[in-house]
């Protein structure tokens, strides 16, 4: 019974408390890239929850076998064929998100969320818990991307979960534009590239003061303590290098 | 050559890579705060998507291309990057110590860094031959460290602000973001008024 209920605690962290996005600050480039519409969010949110469930899994079981100084590459390697097979899927039957993720798809690979969870947690954690850890953390990314999505899509372009054919196909709903109606005139800007910096700063400003609502720290820019790769960076151990070394010593003052 | 001047002109200008496509965000929000370092990584960033175009141009129109192997590019790019980064680092540290002590400490982060794989895809997908890949590549690359600089200066001028509490550190960081990537969006026609 105990072990189910820290089961379930690996599943439910990811979702708000632990969000990869919004409080691990993580995965930046795929949330502001992709959040343009919510069908291509949701699109990416799955594949990318897909892929770390099943890297999770197959790290986490091959966690005794993998030495620990060749363990970065080997964990690339296990990301990168999981995410080939996921892109092979989407080309083969989504092929409309295929072209609206486009090069964002592959680039799964080096989606810090991932490599991240395969260092934190499905390195030293047993497959049940990896399994659950990777759900969450993946509906958790999910999440925050429909949230950020749906802004600048009713608010950018008007409409909501508009265009893709194999919705229309699957539960015969044809999107929906009447945000139009209401909005004269949507505000084009948040569609693009500084649209997406913003609604993100808005977000995760409301995410922070929920947070501290709530008794926890905000999320804060680490610079590259966030990073996966900060064991094997030197820059960490340089005085002059790194951001969070000098926000430490000013907390210290 | 006009082609070419063009290509490397929208790299840096119209599709910049942190402020226009959305890759290498992490080193452009946690290595931006001082100038130095904004430029050591950026000449890093430079040199690894100029060495990892030349290195894997080869590999996918002599090897995957030429097998109907196109589908393991993925994989076999992002191995190529890590080992080539490693190589590059194992070589800079034997022979060239003062340009390691320069760019070494960041060759490790960018093997992961979402920007070069990104940069080595989409010269792909475009159909670039060698030469404009090589040239895309480096213009990426200006492109990030002219983002990179001048985020540097807006952060270094940020420090001093009296910021609301809720919007005080990531969130102002990424609408100051959003603010210098209102002024690329001015550039969108630009290249093609020059050369057009």
């Amino acid at each position: 019974m105990a072990e189910k209920k820290s089961l379930g605690k690996e599943f439910t962290k990811g979702l708000i408390a632990e969000n990869p996005v919004l409080r691990l600050v993580l995965g930046t480039c795929p949330t502001l890239a992709v959040s343009v519409a919510v069908t291509n969010a949701i699109g990416m949110g799955i594949a990318a929850t897909i892929v770390l469930i099943c890297s999770n899994i197959v790290i986490s079981a091959l966690r005794k076998v993998i030495p620990s100084k060749v363990r970065i590459p080997a964990y690339i390697v296990v990301i990168a064929s999981f995410v080939t097979i996921v892109q092979l899927f989407v080309k083969a039957f989504v092929p409309a998100l295929d072209s609206a993720l486009g090069v964002y798809l592959p680039l799964i690979v080096v989606n810090c969320i991932i490599l991240g969870r395969a260092e934190a947690f499905a390195g030293k954690n047993s497959v049940a818990a990896s399994f659950f850890d990777g759900l969450g953390m993946g509906l958790g990314f999910t999440l925050a991307l429909i949230v950020m999505a749906s802004i600048r899509e009713i608010l950018g372009a008007g409409s909501f979960l508009d265009g893709i054919s194999s919705l229309t196909v699957l539960f015969g709903y044809s999107g929906f534009d009447g945000f139009k109606n209401i909005l004269s005139q949507p505000m084009g800007i948040l569609t693009l590239a500084p649209g997406g910096f913003f609604v993100f700063g808005v977000v995760m400003a409301l995410a922070n003061k929920l947070a501290e609502k709530k008794g926890k720290t905000p999320a804060e820019l680490k610079g590259c303590a966030n990073c996966p790769m900060a064991h094997s960076c030197t820059l960490i151990d340089r005085e002059d290098a790194c951001d969070n070394k000098e926000e430490k010593e000013g907390a210290a003052v | 050559m006009k082609a070419l001047a063009m290509i490397f002109m929208t790299a840096i200008l119209t599709e910049n890579f942190i402020l226009c496509k959305f890759l290498g965000i992490c080193p452009f929000l946690g290595v931006s705060k001082k100038l130095n370092t904004a430029v050591g990584m950026s000449v890093a960033v430079i040199f690894v998507m100029g060495i990892a175009t030349a290195v894997t141009y080869p590999i996918n129109t002599g090897l995957l291309v030429k097998y109907n192997l196109e589908y393991l590019q993925t994989i076999v790019f992002i191995l190529v990057i890590a080992a080539l980064v490693q190589f590059v680092e194992i070589i800079l540290k034997k022979f060239i110590p003062s340009l390691y002590q320069a760019l070494g400490i960041y060759l490790p982060l960018i093997t992961t860094n979402c920007a070069v794989l990104g940069v080595v895809l989409l010269n792909i997908d475009n159909g670039y031959g060698f030469a404009q890949s090589m040239i895309n590549s480096i213009g990426a690359g200006v492109g990030f460290m002219v983002a990179m600089i001048m985020f540097a200066g807006v952060r270094e001028r940020l420090e001093g602000c009296n910021i609301p509490k809720a919007l005080n550190g990531l969130p102002i960081t990424l609408i100051a973001a959003s603010l210098v990537s209102v002024s690329f969006q001015g550039f969108t026609g630009v290249v093609e008024g020059i050369f057009g």
